[in-house]
């Protein structure tokens, strides 16, 4: 598939005091792709996420999402205590009609979803005794269920254990290539950009970004431009693979002082 | 920590709720001064109605029945539905279970127009149209109180409620000082304290009319409330526009009030605890949550008016029996809901 996905030109986004937090972005991602947007906190991450759902509506240019949108929130908070599978539910709102309510289909549906990603046993389950990897994965279930095309993630891995990290990075993953659904996400984490993204944005200064392939982007100099920190490539073979990864140079004092 | 058995069944739980207030709704038509058995109960129901009299009021039983008690548990009923079906679709919209009409300026509202059209004689029909009128104001003025702060928060609205709940508590004791003291005062009072005891089948008709339309409205949206429990940003994500909706559960919610403030004055806390108590019976899923609430409602309601009638020589003004009994078990759920079932945002 070669057509576009998200794109977005000249875009930006003042305060209300006229204060630009970012402006003249540009990206284009194809459908059935992984991009992945870093930047420091602050630098209008989740405001870019906003304009891309539709909920907020950008000062300047033009920004254009194709196809349904499923959405996974940095933290997923929750007035009530519903169930797993309740909470799926939800995810057929565009499906369900105004006056009704779920239907046996919608039921399956949900429940194939969360049979997709292992979690048709949590199903009767109260949402919040979830731990924060299956609440992912119950969210992931919702973005499914919602016949979803374009994935818009904010900082998935953001609140889990090294395992859950590495559980939900291979679903993104596994949704883009099996499903070829698009996933747009942000993170913290270069490393899980170079690992699983096919583009990459680094959104370095309010008007300057540089994007592209993840390996040609995601240079130690562009990465202690954006966080300003040292950072390192490094790379290993790992059962006859190379494995490149990045990592913020940390020394311990006392090894400082040594 | 799996579902329990209650949560597991819901059909069988709405369903054992309906039938229990339909056998206190027959217990509560034995219930009185006057005895009357089950049998002549459903003689009287099955041969008579109130519109056609027959023979004459001087027949005892079918007065004290189709006169006096039917009138009122039905009354009784549709009140106590109506408020926990109101008060369940408010915590709802606004994702939290400490609100109620009670709590964001309707009920004050509207007990200022009810005092108002009491003191201006309006007929019953006035009497619901200023109470509708003046608890819309209540709630519009303590949202743009709301979005004057800023935001439009769920504690910003809560806190414009206790204002404008506060100013028209201060209009209510001014009307109370203006009023006739020897012919509008004493049914101001009355009125304001809550009493079903001059239900008459127009009341019915009033009450019924407004909760029957606007309790169906909030039925047939019953499973959409749930998406009011996301951000809006994830709900928008999801295909829904929750701005208009918000607004068309807004006005059930206050004419369902109004109606009831209209025919039986101040009865309070209601719509505050019965979604509390439906909740930790059902679980918050909003299909199941707003019958429950309804059936429930009608219960707790119509229990509470078999009290006031017949314990004492006098009857209780039920507003006072609500509150005395609603603000512990509200303090209760309260300090339940603060270690369980509910996540403060």
């Amino acid at each position: 598939m070669n057509s576009i996905a998200i794109q977005f030109e000249n875009l930006g986004h003042a305060y209300r005091s006229g204060e630009w937090i970012f402006q003249q972005y540009a990206a284009q991602v194809p459908a059935g792709k992984v991009f992945a947007l870093l930047g420091p906190n602050g630098c209008g991450k989740t405001t870019l996420l906003k304009i891309l759902l539709g909920a907020l509506t950008p000062s300047t240019g033009k920004c254009k999402v194709d196809g349904r949108v499923g959405f996974v929130p940095q933290i997923f908070q929750v007035s009530f205590d519903y169930t797993a599978l309740e909470m799926v539910l939800m995810g057929r709102a565009r499906q369900i009609g105004l006056f009704s309510s779920p239907t046996r289909r919608d039921r399956e549906a949900a429940l194939a979803a969360m049979e997709r990603f292992g979690i048709t046993h949590l199903a009767s389950r109260p949402f919040h005794e979830l731990s924060g990897g299956q609440r992912q994965l119950v969210i992931f279930a919702r973005a499914l269920v919602s016949e979803a095309q374009v994935l818009i993630l904010d900082e998935p891995t953001s609140a889990l254990d090294l395992k859950n990290q590495v559980l939900i990075l291979n679903w993104i993953q596994r949704l883009s290539r099996q499903d070829g659904l698009t996933v747009f996400f942000t993170t913290h984490h270069p490393q899980h950009a170079l690992a699983i993204a096919d583009e990459t944005m680094l959104m370095l200064e309010e008007s300057k970004y540089a994007s592209g392939p993840p390996a040609q982007v995601m240079s130690e100099a562009n990465l202690q431009a954006l966080y300003g920190v040292e950072m390192r490539q490094v790379a290993f073979d790992y059962r006859g693979v190379l494995v490149t990864t990045l990592v913020p140079v940390l020394v311990s004092s006392t090894a400082a002082g040594a | 920590m799996s579902l329990n058995p209650v949560r597991r069944h819901p059909n069988a739980t709405i369903l054992f709720l309906f039938v229990a207030l339909v056998a206190l709704m027959i217990f509560s038509l034995m219930l009185g001064r006057y005895p009357v058995t089950l049998r002549e109960i459903a003689h009287i129901l099955a041969t008579t109605s109130p519109l056609h009299a027959v023979g004459n009021y001087t027949n005892v039983p079918w007065v004290v029945i189709e006169i006096v008690r039917l009138p009122r548990i039905l009354m009784v009923t549709l009140c106590g539905m109506g408020l926990a079906l109101a008060g369940a679709a408010m915590q709802g919209i606004f994702r939290n279970p400490l609100v109620g009409p009670d709590v964001v300026g309707v009920s004050q509202g509207a007990a200022f127009g009810g005092v108002l059209a009491i003191i201006l004689a309006l007929s019953p029909m006035g009497i619901v149209g200023m109470a509708f009128a003046l608890g819309m104001a209540g709630l519009l003025m303590a949202f743009l109180l709301a979005k004057l702060a800023g935001k439009a928060s769920t504690l910003a609205l809560v806190l414009s409620g206790v204002i404008i709940g506060s100013f028209f508590g201060s209009l209510v004791g001014l009307a109370q000082y203006v009023a006739d003291p020897q012919t509008q005062l004493p049914s101001i009072i009355y009125w304001l304290l809550g009493s079903f005891a001059g239900a008459t089948y127009a009341k019915v008709a009033i009450v019924a009319t407004v909760t029957l339309v606007a309790g169906s409205v909030l039925l047939l949206l019953r499973w959409r409330i749930n998406l009011f429990s996301l951000r809006e940003v994830d709900a928008s994500a999801l295909g829904t526009n929750l701005d208009r909706l918000r607004w068309v559960i807004i006005t059930c919610v206050v004419l369902i009030v109004a109606a009831q403030v209209s025919v039986s004055g101040g009865v309070g806390w209601v719509g505050l605890i019965i979604p509390h108590a439906a909740r930790m019976l059902l679980g918050p899923e909003h299909k199941k949550l707003l019958p429950a609430s309804a059936f429930l409602g009608g219960l707790y309601l119509l229990g509470m008016d078999d009290v006031a009638r017949s314990v004492g020589n006098q009857e209780i003004p039920i507003g006072l029996l609500t509150g005395v009994v609603g603000a512990p078990v509200f303090a209760l759920l309260f300090w339940k809901t603060q270690t369980k079932g509910w996540i403060d945002e």
